[in-house]
């Protein structure tokens, strides 16, 4: 292993834990353990919500997707970059207004009922477990190819690191570790991206025009459709587009801040962050095809995972390799983090807390739990990313995306605004997006293949790898009919006046 | 007075519902033009090739279209600021002027 790639990496953990030690001094009751106590700025939380989209796999993914694939590499970014706005427009104000800890929160403050609670936690728990699996096994590959420790060693360093911030830090030490990730992954960036930049002489035009030259697919490199082509390109957009605002550890972000007006200006300012981030990583991954070369990429790793560090060493030799290497790592922590601790206020806020303890657990109970909860989050998903790590399970992210679009996001905008939505209609939406999309997935291509590339053997039933444009459409038209085909008469005034409730609690705050 | 008829009561003040037809006069069709400005471009490249035709030099139709949807992003998150700023106004306006009584709900405010 190389020595600065290693005395970098271990500044990272010091500097993670210190901030943990520091958050723990202030994560004493149960409103600081899941929210930070609600006090950070639009700043703060802005960063921190375009840090949990600058993933190690999105950031070392998407420069290696432009670099290998040119103008395909641009979908994943793309629908990420536009999905903030549908979080901007429909999501963030009326989920802060509402919402408390949790996304089930939100939900229940309009429909109290224990099996609503349940479902939402249930599909924060799947979607959470999904998303970290993906982030655990991508984290394990790339530990050894940044840093040379074996895929379990990798995998126990960062098990051990996101439980020790959630455990003691709780939402103060989560978040600060991924504001300060983001800071050096951007800073990171836009150096390299000057560098770049400089080797063209400040000329867009050249870039492009040896990119061409570079890559061994000539014409075909600029075209799109290399990766992605037929309705599965579509497919898996509308997944990316509509999927960020139903990801459960994106969303308990905005309770993070004191109200709906500090929530507009975090998902402004994360808006900002990311799109700059993205353009200087698409200019990353188009210097890396001419700079390092497409034969060096693939030979350093088949998917491209290595173009940015390569990028850096190229540029800016072994210290610049390092550093991003380090910075890598460092996102890699903070993105598992945000995940325990949603996975972990789904199951001690609403299966404990809510649930069993009918919403009347002490503060010390609460906290108690939410550790608990947060070690076996931790420990479960651990255990099974061991047992999963030769399956390619390279889609289990966007899985999650879709998941969250398909299960969660129907229930939330007929919650905030469809005023005859009802108990029945929010609980068939979210179980049949839910398994919907589970059961699609399991038919698809990702996990049949005729050649053995996939899990099993054989005939895929169900044939778009992103399930998106079918799940998505189930989620929404099974929250409509379980609303309109349980319709009674008889209690619609209460109702009424509940929906009355949410409406003025989403447009004017909690207080009004 | 029962808390949730307090509710209902602001809900139908004119304020209240010019604030809501305001927000979703808005709201609707951006979101509508945001949805169809981003899956023009992955339906265009999907099903022709019209996109790969260079624009300036060796940057085509579909690179352009792909750093337009930044520009639309820059432009649509500037617009939903200003006019969240105006919603605010709004919002400020009905909880001053809250209705406690129960005949304050019929409250005309005219303009």
């Amino acid at each position: 292993m190389n020595g600065t790639a290693f005395s970098l990496f271990l500044l990272i953990v010091i500097a993670t834990l210190f901030i943990t030690y520091f958050a723990a001094k202030r994560t004493k009751n149960a409103n600081q353990f899941y929210t930070a106590g609600g006090g950070l700025t639009g700043w703060q939380n802005g960063l921190a919500i375009s840090g949990d989209f600058m993933s190690a796999s999105s950031f070392l993914g998407i420069v290696g997707g432009v670099a290998l694939t040119g103008f395909d590499g641009l979908y994943l970014l793309l629908g990420a970059l536009v999905s903030y706005l549908v979080v901007m427009y429909l999501v963030a104000e009326p989920l802060r207004n509402l919402g408390k800890y949790t996304l089930a929160d939100m939900i229940t403050a309009r429909f109290d009922r224990k099996k609503v609670r349940g479902f939402a936690a249930l599909n924060t728990l799947t979607i959470s477990i999904f998303y970290m699996l993906a982030q655990l096994v991508g984290a394990g590959v790339l530990i050894k190819l940044l840093l040379g420790f074996e895929f379990t060693t990798s995998l126990i360093i960062v098990g051990v690191l996101m439980t020790v911030y959630v455990l003691f830090g709780g939402m103060t030490a989560t978040s600060w570790v991924q504001i300060i990730k983001a800071g050096l992954l951007i800073a990171g960036t836009f150096v390299l991206f000057i560098l770049v930049l400089s080797k063209f002489n400040f000329n867009i035009m050249t870039i492009f025009e040896q990119a061409k030259q570079a890559s061994p697919l000539g014409d075909a490199f600029l075209n799109p459709g290399l990766r992605h082509s037929g309705l599965d390109a579509i497919s898996l957009n509308i997944g990316l587009l509509l999927g960020a605002a139903g990801l459960p550890h994106v969303l308990i972000r905005f309770f993070t801040v004191q109200d709906a007006k500090v929530a507009r200006k975090s998902v402004t300012v994360a808006t900002w962050v990311i799109s700059i981030f993205y353009v200087m990583a698409i200019f990353l991954g188009l210097g890396a095809t001419v700079l390092v070369g497409t034969g060096t990429i693939i030979d350093a790793n088949p998917a491209g995972n290595m173009t940015a560090p390569l990028l850096a060493k190229t540029l800016g030799g072994n210290f610049m390799f390092a550093f991003i290497s380090a910075v890598a790592f460092a996102t890699i922590l903070a993105v598992v983090a945000g995940i325990v601790l949603s996975g972990a206020s789904a199951f001690a806020h609403d299966f404990y807390n809510e649930i069993l303890r009918g919403g009347k657990a002490t503060e010390k109970e609460q906290v108690r739990a939410a550790r608990i909860a947060a070690i076996s989050v931790s420990v479960i998903s651990i255990i099974i990313a061991l047992f999963v790590k030769d399956l390619n399970v390279a889609f289990l992210g966007a899985l999650a995306l879709t998941l969250a679009a398909s299960a969660n996001l129907p229930v939330i905008l007929y919650t905030i605004y469809w005023r005859k939505f009802n108990t029945t209609g929010a609980v068939t939406s979210m179980i049949v997006g839910l398994f919907g999309t589970i059961i699609l997935v399991f038919l698809s291509p990702n996990v049949w293949d005729p050649e053995g590339h996939a899990i099993f053997v054989g005939k895929a039933l169900f044939p778009l790898s992103s399930p998106g444009i079918v799940s998505i459409p189930l989620g929404f038209i099974a929250g409509y009919l379980g609303t309109v085909l349980s319709r009674k008469k008889d209690d619609s005034k209460a109702r009424n006046e509940a929906y009355d409730k949410i409406l003025v609690q989403s447009n004017l705050g909690k207080d009004a | 007075m029962d808390d949730n008829k307090k509710y209902s009561q602001i809900v139908q003040t004119v304020e209240f519902q010019q604030l809501l037809k305001a927000k979703k006069r808005f709201i609707v069709p951006a979101i509508i033009f945001i949805a169809a400005f981003f899956i023009f471009l992955p339906i265009m490249t999907t099903y022709s090739t019209v996109l790969n035709k260079p624009l300036i030099g060796p940057i085509t139709w579909a690179w352009f279209l792909a750093f337009l949807q930044f520009i639309m992003t820059w432009t649509m998150a500037g617009l939903y600021s200003n006019k969240a700023a105006k919603f605010d106004h709004l919002s400020d306006q009905i909880k001053t002027k809250r209705p406690g009584k129960h005949d304050g709900a019929k409250e005309v405010n005219d303009l």
